[in-house]
């Protein structure tokens, strides 16, 4: 009746207790708060079913930030392990638990976080700076957003019921396969991210369309702000690796559920296919996080420095020959397969050619700032803190690109210091970024300016202190995924400091939520009243904050790069501009089924996972149900009269 | 159609592309594999070629079937649109069904999915595209109801646009299997 689900999945240890005690107490917490204050209508109304990008990419906000939150405790737990666990002494954690913690970590912050945080941007940034209503399909992206959050409450649940996978983050066969792996886990990693991946190409067609086919009048390719530029990169690359995911996933799949040999050792099976193809969505899916980030700031640069950006032609081309590039790389994380020479040297040098223009961007944000007027606000700080680390962590990707020297460190911790600093460096201190320069656009009010670089420097010299011991302890020849060493190595010392490091990175994620707190209560003094509070020169500032349901009453102009920027020296130079005519516009309905199938999806993933397979049927059928009934629904849309919009903009 | 109906089919119909393919995409990654995995236990004796061709030439029949929409569209005709859908509906289910009497002769024979990474390969890619084929007979089934009640509104044009991009792309994809999996072993 319930497959492989029995009492024993629910045994735990204290520490998978405390946080599921924890879980169960934020949760009850949250309903009762919602039952005392009244706002289950508003929480249906307002956000479970809305199909407004602006709330959907809140709604992603609040997902990724408590998967961060969970994503920065196992990396607690696994430094902690590692300063305890020397020679003979047990430490924290058995090594099954402490395997699954380092998968959870990777998969929870590169799925959950990272995917996660890109979406929340594109949905709060894309159709405001083109200057567009909405996205092209509403309703595919409030699917897309609960299929992602069906698929972080898989990983979520794992913690209660049953145990996660602990194969690492991109689940290697032929360990990941039934043989050595026969229990849940790799069920459970195979199903959220299989789930929240078909979430995620969704949105990526849908975020192409938009930008291809919505923008408003006059505003080219070679006019749009650099931040739209890289989401088409990130969006190019999304369409081409998120399909390799999804089969590559299934064959997976359908080798643990059905006895195939895609990836088994015996019977005609490759384990190597599975890394090329992971690897082959897995680079790409790097390029994914990081190019948003350089589009962000792109656009905080030339803000804070109030000039435009320098060098928008070679930004495009640098965002393209990095899109082209990062498809012909993935090689390079396995160079120790024994492709051959000529396979590896091939894959090296078009790695280090994707420095070039990694390089390219890098000094067009410096020349930016070249005899600008700064203004070293929050964003900006992020901006220079990322310069630092990014490019350190750049430079030592670069030598990784050797392949002889890639076979010296190959999976040691030199590798993993490597990719923290340009993600960490890079992808998170990018949105952050973001998050302080778009907060005032999306609530209307700006953040607490002090505990925001308070969270910086915690965040800046915690990464400093996390990651750069782990340089040397690569060199030392610390390997990845250690859980214990003899105290003669010589490494508990580099451990500490990484162990103080990520403290103090938890610091500043404290420091952030008490700066969100502050903000929220001294939202008076903080009031953005003219919808530009940073003095801003694209399109999302030219409308209020927070910003009407249809985004622009008149769909703004854009001609000119930095549209909104050259219609304010315009108003200077004293052209007035014409009284506005308003005219209907349609806006989509609210929708629960969204929701409906995040959940529908959740219970199907749940089901396979545990063989339980009339839920799985069941689960499959309503899904199938729901589709029906929604594409047999030809009014999706309402109308706002040219009047109600009149009445709605006189209030502002 | 209004402008702004215009406006929607545009959209959708270039989402619909893009959304294809990515499909290709995906099935790219089967074929890939299965000619990977491909060296091992091979037997020519397995399929019947006549049989394979005779697949071919329901699916290909099923798309000039499809081709006979638009037309019917044009002349706002529901009854000559509803038969030429039932028609193209028929004759993917004869294509699924010669499939799956294909599948289950190599189950019998003891050349399951599990006896090999050929046959996981083979099995996958085909049975992949087999899906996609029944997504498609009940997608057909949904569209025959909607034009059936509403008749040719702009939503239902703008399906019915997309399911002919649909079931051509499969035809496509089929012709590729043809070649790669059956045509070129048997030579």
């Amino acid at each position: 009746m319930l497959g492989r689900l029995t009492l024993e999945a629910l045994s735990q240890d204290p520490i998978e207790t405390t946080a599921n005690v924890f879980s169960l107490v934020a949760a009850i917490f949250i309903i009762g708060l919602l039952f005392y204050k009244h706002r289950w209508g508003w929480l249906w109304k307002e956000w479970l079913t809305t199909l407004d990008p602006k709330k959907i990419g809140v709604m992603y906000m609040i997902v990724a930030g408590a998967m961060l939150f969970k994503g920065i405790v196992d990396a607690l737990l696994m430094r902690a392990q590692q300063v305890t666990a020397i020679g003979d002494a047990q430490g924290l954690l058995d090594p099954l638990h402490y395997q699954q913690i380092f998968t959870a970590h990777g998969t929870t912050m590169i799925f959950f976080v990272g995917m996660g945080i890109i979406f929340a941007l594109m949905n709060l940034m894309i159709p405001l700076q083109i200057g567009a209503r909405d996205v092209a399909y509403p309703f595919l992206n409030a699917l897309s957003f609960w299929l992602f959050a069906a698929g972080a409450m898989l990983v979520i649940i794992s913690l209660a019921i049953g145990k996660f996978s602990a194969t690492g983050w991109v689940a290697y066969p032929p360990l990941s396969g039934l043989k050595y792996n026969p229990g849940v886990g790799v069920d459970y990693w195979i199903w959220s991210v299989q789930i929240a991946g078909v979430g995620s190409l969704m949105s990526g067609i849908n975020f192409f369309v938009t930008i291809f086919k919505m923008r408003c009048p006059g505003m080219t390719l070679m006019k749009m702000p650099i931040f739209t530029w890289s989401i088409i990169g990130a969006l190019v690359l999304i369409l081409f690796a998120f399909p390799i995911l999804t089969a590559t996933v299934t064959m997976l799949a359908l080798d643990r559920m059905l006895g195939m040999h895609f990836f088994t050792p015996d019977f005609g099976g490759n384990p190597m296919m599975y890394i090329n193809l992971i690897w082959a969505w897995g680079h790409p899916e790097v390029y994914i996080l990081i190019l948003p980030a350089f589009g962000v700031f792109s656009d905080v640069v030339s803000t804070f420095s109030r000039k435009p950006l320098f060098g928008y032609t070679s930004m495009v081309w640098a965002i393209i020959a990095i899109t082209f590039l990062s498809y012909i790389v993935w090689l390079h994380h396995f160079f120790t397969m024994g492709a051959g020479a000529n396979v590896n040297a091939f894959f090296g040098i078009m790695t280090m050619i994707i420095a070039v223009p990694t390089g390219v961007k890098v000094f067009n944000w410096l020349f930016t700032m070249h005899k600008g007027r700064i203004s070293f606000s929050t964003p900006m700080l992020w901006f220079l803190g990322f310069a630092f680390t990014f490019t350190f962590g750049g430079m030592a990707g670069v030598l990784l690109s050797i392949a002889p020297v890639d076979f010296q460190v190959h999976n040691s911790l030199f590798l993993i210091a490597h990719f923290h600093s340009v993600i960490i460096g890079g992808v998170v201190f990018g949105f952050f970024s973001c998050f302080t320069y778009i907060f005032p656009k999306i609530t209307g009010f700006k953040l607490n300016e002090k505990l925001g670089r308070y969270a910086f420097y915690c965040w800046f010299f915690g990464f400093l202190a996390a990651f750069l011991p782990l340089y040397l302890l690569g060199l030392m020849g610390a390997t990845r995924r250690l859980d214990r060493y003899d105290a003669g190595q010589g490494w508990e010392p580099l451990f500490w400091v990484a162990a103080f490091g990520v403290v103090l990175i938890a610091c500043g994620l404290g420091f952030q939520i008490l700066q969100l707190l502050v903000s929220v209560k001294q939202r008076d003094q903080n009031r953005d009243t003219t919808g530009d509070p940073w003095d801003g020169r694209t399109l999302e500032w030219a409308t209020s904050s927070p910003p009407p349901v249809y985004n622009f009453a008149i769909i703004p102009d854009g001609r000119a790069r930095d549209a909104f920027w050259v219609h304010k020296e315009s108003i200077k130079n004293g052209v007035i501009p014409k009284k506005p005519i308003y005219e209907d516009i349609h806006m989509p309905k609210n929708s629960p089924i969204p929701m409906y199938l995040g959940v529908l999806a959740f219970v199907f993933g749940f089901a396979l996972v545990w063989h339980i397979f009339w839920l799985a049927g069941l689960s499959f059928l309503a899904i199938l149900g729901c589709t029906i009934y929604r594409l047999s629904d030809d009014h999706p849309e309402y109308t706002i009269t040219a009047k109600e919009v009149e009445q709605m903009e006189a209030k502002r | 159609m209004s402008s702004a109906a215009e406006v929607v089919h545009s959209r959708t119909v270039y989402g619909f592309w893009v959304y294809l393919m990515t499909d290709c995409i995906l099935f790219g990654v089967l074929f890939a594999t299965f000619v990977v995995l491909h060296p091992n236990t091979y037997n020519k004796e397995l399929f019947s070629l006549p049989f394979v061709l005779a697949e071919t030439l329901i699916l290909l029949v099923s798309s000039f079937t499809c081709g006979f929409l638009p037309g019917a569209m044009r002349e706002n005709n529901r009854h000559k649109a509803l038969f030429w859908f039932a028609v193209t509906f028929l004759l993917g289910a004869a294509f699924v069904t010669l499939e799956l009497t294909e599948f289950t002769k190599l189950v019998r024979e003891g050349n399951s999915w599990q006896k090999s990474g050929y046959f996981s390969g083979f099995f996958t890619l085909v049975g992949t595209h087999g899906f996609h084929i029944s997504v498609g007979l009940l997608w057909m089934i949904v569209l025959m109801a909607q034009i059936g009640f509403r008749g040719f509104n702009d939503a239902n044009i703008k399906r019915v646009d997309c399911f002919r991009l649909f079931w051509h792309f499969l035809d496509v994809v089929w012709i590729f299997i043809f070649t790669f999996v059956y045509l070129l072993e048997a030579m």
